[in-house]
């Protein structure tokens, strides 16, 4: 079992903590306006990536807080997790786009 | 029995003091400190079991976990399976017999406890040999914290089989003061009896404790029998020592065959002669030492077999002891039947086995080399190399936290052992940051003999006829070189695959002794280097670990938590039937004597539609958002509009994923403009907070607005049925329930005798209700008062199974039960409930999907049997008739299944809600459903059978 850092609460057991798939795949800003490819591949693809994949995860069983973080998924470890309101752009990803949804 | 093997002096058993135990139906003695085998084969036995397909005789081969015969059975004090008499520490009143390879497991419950203790340090070590010890005390005296671990009843590992000095004195008097200077450090933690079974990322590492099997019938009744340790170490050293390697031959599995080092450890720890006449065949300058010992012990050792042809330096050493020295031999095969009577000696000259002959024996020592123990490291996956030299794999890479030392790492003299110990233990220290210790004092070891360099042989070329059939490589599977050699035949050419065509590794010792030699020889025959082949994935557990070890205090009631409203005494003593309901106990029915189910829900059911009925809700989920920006979350989540809902009011909602399929459903009361009190379903709550944190953390963190599970908070009790207006009325005479001035979907809060009460008109059932809500510390006394008040109107508490009738009758879907993640709003004829203002809601543009169009999708119907009398089985499948009657070729097309199905008193008759394909198109037709072996036709209806107008909400 890894020992996970969550970056508010430090390192804790892994079955604290809950998957949260791919990071950076932003809710579509005019969800109305994306052709249903374009929304089935928001909805149904991810990329299933061999290497170091930004990931989101939640401290589900501690603070529940959601985190960011780049792991290697041939190796299991984690490089480095972010908070979601750490200004530095997220290792290997372009900085996600702002989202927004009608409201 | 007596014990004619026993030696007259030495070991490390209490010889004060004897045990009698049974095996096999016949009674033996021993003394503490023995295992099973030691002292079966002091009273002379070797074979203990047959092999599990050719059902030949096995014995014991080994001194400990790595042993490959002796398989026993555990019958007193508690049946227990598949253990090794080696393993097995004797104690008075211990019952067992051998087994044919599998075992059998108790028919009664154990009663035993088990526990699991989680426990933290700087410094792991596992195993408490010469290098495990050392580390661990450069680790003590360093003031680390620190656990040490080790598998046997008493510390020392190798040093408990031999006669090693240390210091000028006999090494387990060092031993004894380490053991001694551990226990006095208060940062240390020694176990023994303690194997460490699997080790996994960041210095994560289950090991086993048996903390009274060794005291059989005294074990404390309130002492865990076996306990997991939970160490989590910021750095583990492995000192787990090493396994001899036998070398394979014909004829190799018979009694009397034996590991060189285990005849030892059976000498010098328990103090017992494997045999009278002894032959040892080696390649590798180890196994001198116990034909020297053995010979000194007066056992005739009739010849050293040395398969390399120059020998070895201790030859002289044999020869003047008499011991006659055979170098540039093998041993080719043994004859005997329940136990080896001769050892066929030949001459083996570059690969050629020459002409043989026997020497008596009744026992033949075997050493083909040492394998490390590698098993922990390689569990961390550790990258393994195969060391040409000493034919074994050894650690390739330095691992983040875990470092293997001793023979485990190929180091296999006592002085190299003690020195690594030391040194692995500094460097792990100094990669922690903590000082070494200054004054670190290692005893002092003579001086190695530099031994000669050992022969890698894996197998003796069968000259006996069986053309390998009788080589044994895994004895526990009974599978040979042959069948090795029928793998490689057969074209497989990977190690895994080998090991899963031949079944070698995969028995209980999960090839301790056979999988180094599974890798030599099918490198041999397949003609690459061992490097190539490589070895099988080494898994956790290192040993076999009981279930109930594993399951620990999580069984029975213990294994899930159980959750129950604070009304569960009340349930309990009305004689509730109750049903799990996600981790909730809930009533299902409250039968009355005579009743069953059945006629008990019928009863409840009517009372609910004609009189009153009460229902403890308390499961459901509830979920209290609050903030400026709560109402636009709630837009955003639910599919229709929850902003517009009016401070006092209730509303119907419905969340979708963003695939459009329902997730949850329930309703929402505004209590304040920032503040809004969410039902889940009682399965759905956990889900559905998850589902509102995700999406507010992490798409829309700019929302002012938390979400708090209220779950546990407040109690729920729907009083439900036309006279419900009574009731409450009654109860609380300061609330105006007529239905102008307490509508449905809306709340109130009130008070009862000063404690706060929250009133809904909200309806799981149709019929005219209102829901109280009280803090749970009143439960029980607001229920009561309700009960009282509804007396006089035969206020009639009912369970979940009524409460599903009475809303299945209405049509209403239970979430999870009528809908399994592909049903849409508009599948469950809630079109209704997706508002069209909202440009988008989560769900929302996945309803414009092509396949989301189709009006052949499945919808949510209701089913009649035609014979009003079928209850419709939950699951079954829908299917059509061609017109002429006849059911279509198969594969029959299935057009749905039945989701719900009841009787209902209402209607006099059975009725389901089913998922159909076209089902809104297809009202008034008739499908089938197969029921036992015959069709049961029904009609398709809307899926609201009782009170489609709705007409008796407002009572």
């Amino acid at each position: 079992m890894q020992l996970i850092e969550c970056p508010w609460c430090g390192p804790r057991e892994e079955v604290e903590f809950h998957y949260g798939g791919q990071a950076h795949v932003p809710y579509p800003d005019a969800p109305a306006e994306v052709s249903d490819e374009e929304w089935a591949h928001y909805v149904f693809f991810r990329d299933n990536t061999k290497g170091r994949f930004a990931e989101r995860w939640c401290h589900s069983a501690g603070c529940r807080r959601w985190f960011n973080a780049v792991r290697d998924t041939t190796t299991y470890r984690f490089e480095r997790v972010q908070r979601l309101d750490d200004p530095e752009p997220h290792a290997t990803e372009p900085a996600r786009a702002r989202r927004s949804t009608a409201s | 029995m007596t014990s004619p093997f026993r030696t007259a002096e030495g070991g490390r058993i209490d010889r004060g003091t004897t045990l009698e135990f049974t095996f096999d139906g016949q009674t033996h003695t021993g003394h503490p400190g023995d295992t099973l085998a030691s002292a079966l084969l002091a009273s002379g036995r070797h074979q203990v079991a047959t092999s599990v397909k050719l059902g030949r005789p096995r014995g014991i081969a080994a001194a400990w976990a790595e042993d490959p015969g002796g398989l026993v059975q555990i019958e007193e004090p508690f049946p227990e399976p598949m253990l090794l008499a080696t393993t097995v520490e004797l104690h008075d009143g211990l019952v067992a017999h051998g087994l044919p390879g599998q075992g059998r497991l108790a028919e009664i419950s154990d009663s035993a406890r088990y526990d699991a203790v989680h426990h933290h340090v700087d410094v792991l070590v596992v195993g408490a040999g010469p290098a495990g010890l050392t580390a661990a005390l450069t680790a003590a005296r360093s003031g680390a914290r620190v656990a040490l671990v080790d598998e046997q009843s008493e510390a020392g590992g190798s040093l408990l089989g031999g006669t090693d000095r240390l210091d000028d004195a006999p090494a387990l008097e060092w031993v004894a003061a380490a053991v001694a200077e551990l226990a006095g450090h208060p940062e240390v933690l020694h176990l023994q009896r303690t194997t460490a079974f699997g080790s996994y990322d960041d210095g994560f590492v289950l090991a086993l404790e048996r903390r009274t099997d060794h005291l059989g019938t005294a074990a404390p009744r309130h002492v865990s029998r076996q306990r997991v340790w939970r160490l989590r170490a910021r750095s583990v050293v492995v000192a787990t020592g090493a396994h001899e390697r036998p070398v394979v031959f014909a004829d190799n599995d018979r009694p009397g065959t034996m590991l060189a080092g285990a005849a030892r450890t059976f000498l010098h720890r328990y103090g017992v002669l494997p045999g009278r006449q002894a032959v040892v065949f080696t390649t590798n300058d180890s196994a001198y030492d116990a034909a020297l010992d053995l010979h000194r012990a007066g056992v005739a050792v009739e010849a050293v077999v040395d398969a390399r042809p120059a020998g070895s330096p201790r030859r002289e050493e044999c020869e003047r002891a008499g011991i006659r020295v055979l170098s540039g031999a093998v041993v080719t095969a043994t004859q005997g039947v329940e136990r080896v009577t001769h050892a066929l000696v030949a001459p083996f000259v570059d690969g050629q086995v020459g002409a043989g002959s026997a020497i008596a024996c009744d026992l033949l020592l075997v050493s083909g080399g040492w394998n490390p123990a590698v098993h922990l490291f390689s569990q961390a996956r550790g990258r393994l190399r195969y060391d040409e030299a000493l034919g074994a794999f050894l650690p390739a890479e330095e691992l983040d936290r875990l470092s293997v030392t001793g023979a485990a790492a190929g180091v296999l003299d006592l002085a190299g052992c003690l020195a690594d110990g030391q040194r692995v233990a500094r460097a792990a220290l100094t990669a922690l940051a903590v000082a070494p210790p200054g004054e670190d004092r290692l005893p002092t070891a003579p001086e190695p003999v530099v031994p000669a360099a050992p022969l890698v042989l894996w197998r003796v070329p069968d000259t006996s006829g069986a053309d390998g059939n009788t080589s044994f490589v895994d004895l526990q599977r009974d599978a040979t070189v042959a069948d090795i050699a029928r793998a490689v035949g057969a074209g497989l050419r990977s190690i895994e695959h080998i090991k899963r065509y031949t079944t070698i590794g995969t028995a209980h010792d999960q090839g301790k002794t056979s999988g180094v030699l599974a890798s030599g020889i099918t490198a041999e025959l397949l003609g690459v280097p061992v490097q190539a082949t490589g070895t099988t994935t080494f898994r956790p557990p290192y040993t076999p670990v009981a279930f109930a070890a594993l399951a620990g205090r999580d069984r029975g009631r213990l294994f899930d938590p159980e959750r129950v409203t604070s009304l569960h005494d009340w349930h309990v003593a009305a004689g509730a039937v109750f049903e799990d309901v996600g981790q909730w106990k809930r009533p299902r029915h409250y039968p009355r004597p005579g009743e069953d189910m059945e006629t008990a829900v019928l009863r409840e059911c009517a009372a609910a539609r004609t009189g009153v009925g009460i229902l403890d809700g308390s499961t459901l989920g509830k979920i209290d958002v609050q903030g400026p920006d709560a109402a636009v979350l709630l837009d955003r989540l639910y599919t229709n509009m929850m902003s517009s809902l009016k401070v006092g009011s209730v509303r119907y909602g419905v969340m979708c994923g963003v695939d459009g399929m329902v997730i949850d459903d329930g309703t929402v009361l505004r209590l304040a403009e920032d503040r809004f009190l969410l039902l889940t379903t009682t399965g759905g709550a956990a889900k559905v907070l998850d589902w509102m944190e995700e999406w507010a953390q992490t798409e829309w963190p700019d929302l002012r607005v938390h979400c708090t599970s209220v779950t546990e908070q407040w109690n729920t009790f729907p009083v439900v049925g036309p006279r419900s207006r009574d009731v409450i009325g009654a109860l609380f005479p300061q609330v105006d329930v007529a239905n102008e001035a307490f509508p449905f979907m809306t709340w109130r809060d009130t008070a009862l005798d000063g404690v706060p009460v929250r009133l809904a008109r909200i309806s799981f059932s149709g019929e005219l209700a209102f829901e109280v809500y009280v803090n749970p510390w009143y439960g029980v006394a607001v229920w009561e008062r309700l009960l009282e008040a509804g007396r006089p109107y035969g206020i009639t508490p009912y369970g979940t199974e009524t409460m599903h009738v009475l809303r299945a009758e209405k049509g209403y879907p239970i979430i999870g039960q009528d809908t399994d993640g592909t049903v849409t709003p508009h599948d469950l004829g809630m079109a209704w409930a997706v508002s069209k203002k909202k440009p988008d809601f989560v769900g929302k543009r996945s309803f414009a999907r092509q396949a989301n169009q189709d009006p052949l999708r499945k919808q949510l119907v209701g089913l009649l049997p035609v014979d009003r009398r079928t209850v419709l089985p939950e699951g079954s499948q829908i299917v059509e008739l061609h017109p002429d009657g006849q059911l279509p070729p198969p594969p029959v097309p299935m057009l749905g299944h039945v989701t719900s199905s009841y009787r209902s008193a209402e209607l006099a008759r059975p009725f389901a809600l089913a998922l159909v394909k076209g089902g809104r198109s297809r009202i008034g037709d008739t499908v089938h459903v197969p029921v036992n072996g015959t069709l049961v036709p029904a009609e398709v209806t809307g899926s609201v059978l009782v009170d489609p107008e709705g007409a008796r909400r407002d009572g």
